[in-house]
């Protein structure tokens, strides 16, 4: 009988799963839950690490079938071109899912950039707008969502079944208590929950389970020469000709890789050597840095993140 | 220019260990009791602070620190603006951290009283709960409080951290009457380990490492406590349970049942029954996408195909046709009370458990219990944060356990059909076949143990000798019942008063219906250590006779029966030369697969570790000359003038091998 086959061998005691399986079965547990209970449920798809593991987790809670989710991709057009490409190819085109790319066209067309903008305007209108329009227009009563309690402190309160009002708004004071793995899935027409199977994983977490997993990702999270130029502390990769430059800035080639994807004018990398799964793995265990300093987005106020989420942003 | 980027190996991953097990605790206490500063310090001696977070606390205590400057690891916890200002929270946060040994999953409750309800939620998940006490005040009505709901949720793992040590000068007896004062209360709740540990958060003694000024205390730090604690065994693995979350139907090739398992163990090939359907099948397999397995257990979502076109749906529950769970359309039930709006009797509201939902009513409340004295109250209602027992109705058939013994399959939400809002959360009593209103049955208090007025100094007198256990395990047809039979035939020579239990007889009767699984062998093994145990009270000997596969199961007899009356008996022979003296059959059905889990055969039978006494039966057994062997430590006197005192098993007689 094989070890692994079985998670024993024959005729010992069962041990404690080990942490990286049992979050997976309580991620599984959630996805199938939303599958079951709700008629319109779509996948946040961000193209980053922690959609990528959801991804994963959806192939798997469906086997042999495919997951009856669509997935939703909120275009800011400012995305490393890598992504979308990465998203057209492998969500699309290898697993054959539906893959719903939202954008918001009056935004693109009036211009709207992280350069003049400011970080919090700019999201609101190029991620949280389209975000509410797409979940609006499309009916969608479960958005799932690769959020983390670990992520931000203010997430530490959140639920895996986060309830919000028609106007997608969240009160951390209206939340419903949520005990063992019984979820309350029941909502009004026009109400959305948004659902977070990750809510237990830390970074190492899905950076462990991405290395056991073998899950596919965008390169962009391993650490390959690329242009760049030094913006206080952060390294802004110049990822195309939209990139604007300041006097006397000229890119120049480092190595480095991302911890968190997103617009890149407004990702910052790090400088690393790490151009393994593995040796991201190790590394993360060896640098102790909080991983949300790489976007400029959080760092606007110490609560913005509440707000946001009030807002309906994640 | 893209790739997938996928790891060209899983051997060459350095990072070790990737693997960890799991524990989610509760932290109960109050922010005076210094339960923020407890956490915060935790996670900061734990690591699990990055250095940036770490320079922001630094800042952050300087500002707002309670500290005199000096870090204020209260501060890494606080979330919400409002509770930022307010210096108060007001709902379950979750923490995370993990050591070399383990992850942990904080669910950090706030301790008003008004939170009844934030308590229970974070305790649903819990296999352990942290109460805090401050050691200048001592055990408060909250704390008491605090355990009651602790021990509702079925938590078995309960630490008492006296905080704040440093206040009365890291004393032994104030910790000490702390202690005295609370276990006083905790014998009244269903906690099986409890821990007592002194500590100081806010200078972090005894929080991750052993302090210098509590040299008095040796049970090893807090945190040192928390990866050590053993939860394995909270699992259920006796009752197969298997909820059908969502039936996988892809194509017309595939028909599978999705859920996670509750409880128990299930393999491919076994007979199941289909609830409250009642249509029985066998498991065809065991799906995932990592290929399929033999077999699967507690916590493992999976996907189960069976050998029958027999109709499932969501909600429905997957069981053993010799193990169910209730299936009935009333039921009792603890609830605890969540809403603004208090409980209305025969109302539909909607009902949610781990298998699907239903509508059901309140029908009563038998009582309301005081959660600060624990006393029944007569009331009308149910209010916010109040606790009862009620008798509910269901329109259609559920299927549940009691909560005490499954806390998966037993417990449940009631969701207001209107509104949406979780109303309250419940977990199911005893199913009460009476329709009584069960006294008794729900009791808070611990059964009782009834202490016979008959000492057993005395039955030892009248019989003789003292009481003892003979456990004699090993393979089948290894010799066991003839060894058992022999023995107890010359210890009743000698005057010796007592029977053998032979695990095979004890399927007749006492352990009918249980089957050859792994945790049903246990079970039977348990039973046979409970008759021995009672045949031992009344000052008979007994000889318990089991194959008993499992170091495990072995180890837990001595502790039911008790180690110093145990003798321990193995008889070593190796499966090729059992297998040859088998005359039963039982090893030729097993290899062709009639019998599943067969020791030896298709199941590891793992040797015991500090046996009393093994006994080479490899080659043909002279009975004789073993029963000799097997009696020789009991009787040292003159055969011809019996002396009964003398039958007691002398460890020291034993010649060594």
């Amino acid at each position: 009988m094989d070890r692994t086959q079985s998670g024993r061998g024959r005729g010992e005691a069962w041990p404690a799963p080990p942490h990286l399986d049992a979050l997976e079965s309580e991620a599984i547990h959630i996805l199938r839950e939303v599958a079951a209970a709700f008629e319109n449920p779509v996948l946040l798809y961000s193209i980053g690490k922690d959609s990528s593991v959801l991804l994963h987790l959806m192939r798997k809670a469906f086997f042999p079938g495919k997951p009856p989710i669509p997935l939703l991709h909120i275009d800011s057009t400012w995305e490393f071109r890598e992504m979308t490409e990465f998203r057209e190819r492998y969500a699309r085109q290898e697993l054959g899912l539906r893959v719903i790319v939202k954008i918001n066209e009056e935004g693109r067309a009036a211009g709207v950039n992280p350069f003049d903008y400011g970080s919090n305007a700019y999201t609101e209108v190029m991620r949280t707008l389209p975000l509410k329009e797409a979940l609006t227009e499309y009916g969608f009563d479960a958005a799932i969502g690769g959020g983390r309690r670990d992520e931000e402190r203010s997430r530490a309160k959140e639920r895996i079944f986060s309830f919000r009002d028609r106007s997608h708004r969240w009160d951390p004071r209206n939340q419903r208590p949520e005990l063992w793995s019984i979820y309350n899935t029941w909502r009004r027409p026009g109400e959305c929950l948004r659902v977070f199977p990750l809510s237990n994983w830390t970074e190492l977490d899905v950076w462990q389970y991405i290395a056991r997993e073998m899950v596919p990702l965008p390169e962009l999270y391993l650490a390959r020469p690329r242009p760049v130029v030094q913006r206080g502390h952060d390294l802004i990769v110049v990822d195309d000709e939209r990139m604007r430059l300041v006097e006397g800035e000229h890119p120049e080639i480092r190595t480095v890789r991302f911890r968190t994807l997103g617009c890149y004018p407004v990702t910052g990398a790090v400088e690393s050597a790490a151009a393994t799964i593995e040796q991201v793995v190790q590394e993360l265990i060896e640098t102790r840095h909080s991983e949300r300093q790489g976007r400029a987005i959080d760092r606007d106020e110490a609560c913005a993140m509440e707000r946001k989420k009030r807002e309906g942003y994640f | 220019m893209t790739s997938l980027t996928t790891p060209a190996t899983r051997q060459d991953l350095t990072v070790k260990p990737c693997e960890k097990d799991l524990l989610r605790f509760i932290t109960c206490g109050s922010v005076d009791d210094g339960k923020s500063t407890l956490i915060g310090r935790l996670m900061l001696d734990a690591g699990a602070v990055y250095s940036d977070q770490l320079v922001a606390l630094q800042s952050e205590s300087r500002k707002h620190g309670t500290n005199g400057g000096e870090i204020d690891t209260a501060l890494l916890l606080d979330g919400l603006e409002d509770e930022q200002q307010q210096g108060i929270t007001i709902d379950v946060a979750y923490r995370y951290f993990a050591t070399q040994k383990r992850k942990f999953i904080i669910a950090d409750t706030p301790g008003h009283e008004q939170f009844t309800r934030n308590m229970a939620t974070g305790a649903s998940n819990a296999d352990l709960a942290i109460l805090l006490v401050d050691a200048t005040k001592g055990v408060l009505t909250q704390t008491k409080r605090h355990a009651f709901i602790v021990s509702l949720l079925g938590i078995k793992h309960v630490i008492l951290a006296v905080n704040k040590m440093d206040l009365v000068d890291y004393d032994e007896a104030a910790f000490e009457s702390i202690c005295q004062d609370f276990k006083r209360f905790a014998a009244k709740l269903e906690i099986t380990d409890l821990r007592l540990v002194p500590l100081s958060a806010r200078h972090g003694d005894n929080v991750a490492e052993p302090s210098a000024k509590m040299l008095w205390y040796a049970d090893g730090s807090l945190l040192h406590q928390l990866e050590s604690v053993y939860v394995g065994s909270d699992q259920n693995l006796r009752d197969f349970r298997f909820p059908v979350q969502w039936v996988n139907r892809p194509d017309e090739t595939f028909r599978g049942f999705s859920g996670t398992i509750a409880s128990g163990v299930i393999r491919a090939g076994e007979e199941i029954v289909v609830l409250p359907s009642g249509k029985r099948s066998r498991v065809r397999s065991i799906v995932t996408m990592d290929g399929p397995l033999e077999e699967a257990a507690s916590s493992k979502s999976c996907t189960l195909t069976l050998e029958d076109e027999i109709d499932v749906t969501r909600g429905d529950m997957i069981c053993r046709p010799g193990n169910r769970p209730h299936v009935s359309r009333h039921a009792e039930a603890m609830l605890v009370w969540m809403s603004e709006q208090t409980l209305k009797f025969d109302r539909p509201v909607w009902f949610k458990n781990s298998a699907g939902r239903a509508v059901g009513e309140v029908e009563s409340l038998r009582y309301e219990v005081d959660v600060n004295s624990l006393h029944r109250k007569q009331s009308q209602t149910l209010g916010l944060n109040s606790i009862g027992r009620c008798a509910l109705s269901f329109h259609e058939p559920i299927a549940y356990d009691a909560y005490a013994r499954n806390r998966e399959t037993g417990a449940f939400i009631l969701v207001d059909r209107i509104t949406h809002e979780t109303l309250a959360a419940g977990m199911f009593l005893e199913h009460d076949v009476s329709g009584e209103s069960g006294e008794g049955l729900a009791d808070f208090q611990r059964a009782r143990v009834i202490q016979s007025h008959v000492a057993l100094e005395r039955r030892s007198q009248r019989h003789g000798h003292e009481p003892f256990t003979v456990l004699l395990t090993g393979l089948p047809a290894s010799g066991k019942t003839t060894v058992a039979k022999q023995l107890e035939q010359r210890l009743f020579e000698l005057g010796a008063i007592g029977v053998l239990v032979d695990g095979e007889s004890m399927r007749q009767g006492l352990s009918k219906g249980l089957g050859f699984s792994i945790e049903e062998r246990s079970e039977n093994l348990l039973r046979g250590a409970e008759v021995a145990r009672l045949l031992n009270d009344a000052g008979q000997f007994c000889i318990a006779s089991f194959c008993a596969p499992e170091e495990a199961t072995r180890q837990k007899f001595l502790e039911i029966v008790g180690r110093h009356r145990v003798f321990h008996v193995h008889l070593d022979a190796s499966v090729a030369a059992c297998r040859a003296r088998d005359t039963t059959g039982r090893y030729a059905a097993a290899e062709n697969g009639q019998i599943k889990g067969f020791p030896g055969v298709d199941f590891h039978y793992q040797s015991p570790l500090s046996a009393d006494l093994t006994i080479d039966t490899q080659e043909q057994i002279d009975v004789n000359e073993l029963a000799g062997c097997v009696i020789a430590p009991f009787h040292r006197g003159d055969a011809a003038s019996p002396d009964r005192s003398k039958v007691v098993p002398d460890r020291d007689a034993i010649i060594p091998e």
